[in-house]
């Protein structure tokens, strides 16, 4: 299974990027192969509108199953993850990547 | 002859010009005032009128037909707003983000995103004792307000003759809007108050007419408070300060009451008279 979390870096850890749409990095983790990877999202500054839906995309095309954010999604995003099934976790803003995935095994983090 | 009246900062006065100078000049010429600032227009509470004319405005909004769609992804690929996405089996547009580009329906090898209208705002059209007054204003949610302000100056131009006086009340900061408000005028009048804040977001605003090829020049609205940095800042770079609005109790109770200055504040009507001498000289 792939969890996403929107981060501030790319690495364990990095903190958290609280904001969905407009977050620095998506850092996503593949439970069965134990991997990390990244996507530099931080062109995303020179966009007025459209953040949400274009991250909801990168959640699509990385086959996410769990997205792991602080404040949660907007509504145009929420629209699409909501349709694809993404299960979604927040209040992990103020924690680092390695954190927030703990909290989020040991069932310590708020659904959406 | 079209004059804008912008600002980069919000709540410097633009409004409290414009619908000053649209009555005083009114008093010897035709004018028509149009207020831009489609987000929350706000000339007309300042203006006895009366309703002359009123039109819903659409925009065209691609509208997903899944009959032939073969879900190819052309669409969200080719929009540059990301008003397309495909979510697996499914095309979801999200409308207040869509800027009617057209290019996904054009494009689409399956025409399965036809173009359908909106609604997103209203036009109305006022009569006043002595001028037309023209405000849009968008629907509760729309976000996007260059078509509409867009449309608004469509229905301006095909109303009145080239030698009427046009005045716009532009929408503040430097960003679209402001751009769509400003882009056909003749004239800018930059109004700002002398304070940091004010300096700061003027400096934005200059910065942005210089890019735009734009004659301009600034008013100072409630001049006495702050500082003289604006003044210094004009001299250094040869801007034209072609008035300054003195701040007053008197002045911000009128505005509290919706009422227009200068019929009441003789020095407002100088300062206006100020302008008005300005513009003949460059433009009227």
């Amino acid at each position: 299974m792939k969890i996403v979390f929107t981060a501030e870096g790319k690495k364990w850890d990095s903190k958290m990027d609280p904001r969905f749409g407009r977050a620095k990095y998506y850092v996503v983790y593949n439970e069965e192969t134990k991997e990390l990877e990244s996507f530099d999202n931080s062109d995303v500054e020179g966009e007025a509108h459209g953040a949400g839906p274009k991250a909801a995309r990168k959640i699509i095309e990385y086959k996410a199953e769990v997205l792991i954010t602080g404040n949660g999604p907007g509504g145009n995003a929420s629209k699409v993850l909501e349709k694809i099934g993404t299960k979604i976790f927040i209040g992990a803003g103020d924690l680092t990547v390695k954190d927030s995935y703990e909290a989020y095994k040991n069932g310590s983090l708020n659904k959406f | 002859m079209k004059i804008a009246i912008a600002s980069g900062k919000g709540g410097t006065g633009k409004t409290t010009l414009s619908t000053n100078l649209a009555s005083y000049l009114a008093e010897s010429r035709k004018v028509v005032l149009t207020d831009l600032d489609v987000e929350e227009p706000n000339s007309g509470l300042f203006l006895k009128s009366e309703l002359f004319f009123s039109e819903d405005k659409y925009k065209m909004i691609p509208e997903w037909n899944k009959v032939d769609c073969t879900l190819c992804g052309e669409c969200q690929d080719n929009c540059n707003y990301h008003a397309v996405i495909q979510v697996v089996d499914t095309i979801m547009v999200f409308p207040e983000l869509c800027h009617s580009c057209f290019a996904c329906s054009e494009l689409c090898p399956t025409n399965s995103l036809p173009m359908i209208p909106q609604k997103m705002g209203e036009l109305q059209h006022f009569k006043t004792k002595n001028f037309d007054f023209i405000e849009s204003r968008l629907i509760i949610g729309e976000e996007q307000a260059v078509p509409l302000i867009k449309q608004t100056l469509d229905y301006v131009d095909s109303q009145f003759d080239k030698d009427v006086v046009k005045i716009y009340d532009s929408p503040p900061g430097t960003s679209c809007p402001v751009i769509e408000a400003t882009k056909d005028a003749d004239f800018i009048i930059l109004i700002t108050e002398p304070t940091p804040f004010g300096l700061n977001d003027v400096i934005l605003a200059i910065d942005t007419m210089k890019e735009l090829k734009k004659d301009f020049a600034i008013v100072i609205n409630r001049f006495g408070i702050g500082n003289d940095d604006i003044i210094k800042y004009c001299e250094e770079n040869k801007i034209d300060i072609i008035a300054k609005i003195p701040n007053q109790r008197a002045a911000a109770e009128l505005y509290s009451k919706g009422e227009l200055m200068y019929p009441k504040i003789p020095e407002v009507k100088a300062e206006l008279e100020k302008i008005v001498k300005y513009l003949e000289s460059q433009v009227l």
